[in-house]
């Protein structure tokens, strides 16, 4: 089911800016890869492009390649609506749909794909949930918006929203960024649990947070702001943090700056 | 200047910039002896408090009075039965009373075909403009908007009357008066619907494309959805803006006293032209008080719908 992305000589435009040069990395099926570095480095950007969410913004542009197993994302003939039901995400801020009960927010997904059957929405809804760790504090309240939820549950919400599609990937945008350390926790351990069955990429502010939850760690550095940003390395994250080949990473790491 | 370094520096004279302007120098030098700055706030606070009052009051004068005008001289025919359920056949401007109910219908009717084209228009337009519109295409739409909404009641009718009569030899009819109304309701509805589409946040949008839901799902279960009660009253303020226009009726439908429940006969009743007929004969008490009745029932007529929005706008309203 969780499949591995290949990233061969990735380029990132936002119109005439040059965001990232040069990004090639393998991200490993059943894993969780964290991506670091400073604000602006293009880490967010370059997960974006993997189920190119970064074409929606208007003069998004990716040059290079992304494999996903075999398929090429950005063949002219794949439909980036396929990409992002096989590459599901989950965003800074919780943003369960307003307007939709909490039953309906997880299905958001599965309906307009076809899903109608009642029972098997049920059914699906309810893993998801529990896949989640949110089904104990919402089973008898399915009904109700998703919005009246507290922060942390609306982004388990969100994420059994992403894994009720069923992707192969799941990419976190700074997940945890909005939360208490509590739900941090909860979601921390839910991403545990979840790399079992799913390819998970994660970006991260938090050093520590990406000691703990990943297996792989890519550090993106850039030169100067205004330059694009690269990735400078990617490594087994126990190597990334005790003994990484280059010297900026090792600065980073320690808090030398960033 | 702030008014920290007039404390710090009270009795320098270059401070009190933003003293308030207050005469010529008799009230600056006044303002300068007190050497504090608090009274100076005091003072510019009582001036704008008495500026906004008397805004405000300007402001309200003229409803109240209308209200006032149109209730106390129309409340009378209103609370008879015939207002209601009757016609204005058979009765000449110096009987009194008679009934609305054909001017009603008429106006609710036209309203209701003028919604039923213009709506769908206006919003398919707004969702163009705001979630697929890109370069010279959406400017240009975004132009010939702006320049419809300011297209004068009585151009919007007569460039209809060119198509319809002159150009395409149909007669003047109700429907004829409503295509002149849609005119005038698109750019109302465009307008308000855009900015409700543009209040729902980017990071639904990109919630649902990250779920692989197509671009089109998106906009009718999500963007819609969220801006649905925003997009209701854009509609009102459509209706309401066109249920009383007078100057296409009197050129495209022209009036008559009795029910006529074809829009695309000659003559249609509606309660601008109403209140119009009833003003030729405004010497005469009755016809003036039916042509207060006419106006009240036609501003009950725009509230009714409001609260009838309102309503539907609450309970699709987005809760917590």
């Amino acid at each position: 089911m969780a499949k591995r992305i290949d990233v061969t000589d990735l380029n990132v435009y936002y119109g005439a800016f040059k965001a990232v040069e040069g990004v090639s990395m393998t991200v490993e099926p059943r894993s969780v890869t964290a991506l670091i570095g400073p604000s602006g480095c293009g880490k967010s950007t370059v997960l974006r492009t993997l189920n190119r969410m970064h074409e929606v913004i208007a003069g998004g542009r990716v040059e290079g390649k992304v494999m996903l197993d075999d398929q090429d994302l950005y063949a002219a003939s794949m439909d980036p609506v396929t990409v992002r039901r096989t590459i599901g995400m989950v965003f800074q801020r919780p943003n369960p749909f307003p307007t939709m009960s909490i039953y309906d927010n997880v299905a958001a997904g599965l309906r307009p794909n076809g899903v109608k059957n009642k029972k098997t929405l049920d059914g699906i809804v309810e893993s998801s949930l529990k896949g989640a760790n949110l089904w104990t504090e919402v089973k008898d309240r399915l009904s109700k918006p998703g919005a009246g939820l507290s922060g942390g549950q609306q982004q388990r919400l969100c994420i059994a929203r992403a894994i009720a599609v069923q992707p192969q990937v799941l990419l976190m945008d700074e997940p945890c960024s909005a939360l208490d350390p509590i739900s941090t926790l909860a979601i921390e351990d839910l991403i545990n649990e979840l790399k079992s069955d799913f390819t998970i990429v994660i970006v991260t502010h938090n050093m520590q947070q990406a000691a703990r939850v990943s297996d792989r760690t890519a550090f993106f550095n850039l030169k100067a702001t205004g330059e694009p940003g690269r990735l400078v390395e990617i490594d087994d994250t126990t190597r990334i943090f005790n003994n990484p080949s280059e010297q900026s990473t090792e600065d980073y790491i320690s808090g030398r700056f960033g | 200047m702030s008014a920290i370094t007039d404390e710090r520096r009270p009795d320098d004279a270059s401070a009190p910039d933003d003293f308030p302007p207050s005469g010529g120098g008799e009230g600056r030098d006044a303002l300068l002896q007190m050497n504090n700055p608090h009274r100076a706030r005091a003072i510019k606070d009582v001036v704008a408090r008495v500026v906004m009052w008397t805004c405000f009051f300007l402001a309200i004068v003229p409803l109240v009075w209308i209200l006032w005008t149109v209730i106390s001289k129309g409340i009378h025919l209103l609370g008879e039965m015939q207002w209601w359920t009757g016609n204005q056949r058979n009765i000449n401007s110096d009987d009194a009373g008679g009934g609305a109910r054909h001017a009603i219908e008429g106006t609710l009717q036209m309203v209701a075909v003028t919604a039923v084209i213009a709506v769908p228009i206006g919003i398919f337009t707004a969702v163009y403009l705001v979630e697929y519109g890109r370069g010279k295409l959406a400017k240009a739409i975004s132009f010939t908007v702006d320049i419809l909404s300011g297209v004068p009641s009585i151009v919007a009718a007569l460039f209809i009357y060119a198509v319809w009569v002159t150009t395409f030899g149909l007669s003047r009819s109700g429907f004829a008066a409503a295509l002149a109304l849609v005119l005038l309701m698109i750019p109302v509805v465009v307008r308000s619907t855009e900015e409700m589409l543009k209040l729902v946040p980017n990071e639904l949008r990109e919630a649902a494309y990250a779920l692989g839901v197509p671009k089109w799902v998106t906009v009718v279960k999500v963007v819609l959805r969220t801006a649905f009660s925003g997009i209701i009253t854009g509609v009102l303020l459509g209706v309401a803006r066109v249920m009383g226009e007078t100057a296409p009726l009197l050129i495209l439908a022209p009036y008559t006293k009795n029910f006529q429940r074809d829009l695309f006969a000659g003559n249609f009743p509606t309660l601008p032209m109403m209140i119009n007929q009833d003003r030729g004969d405004f010497a005469l008490a009755t016809a003036a008080e039916r042509m207060w009745a006419a106006a009240l029932t036609l501003i009950i007529l725009v509230l009714l719908l409001n609260i009838i929005g309102r309503v539907i706008a609450y309970f699709g309203s987005v809760k917590k």
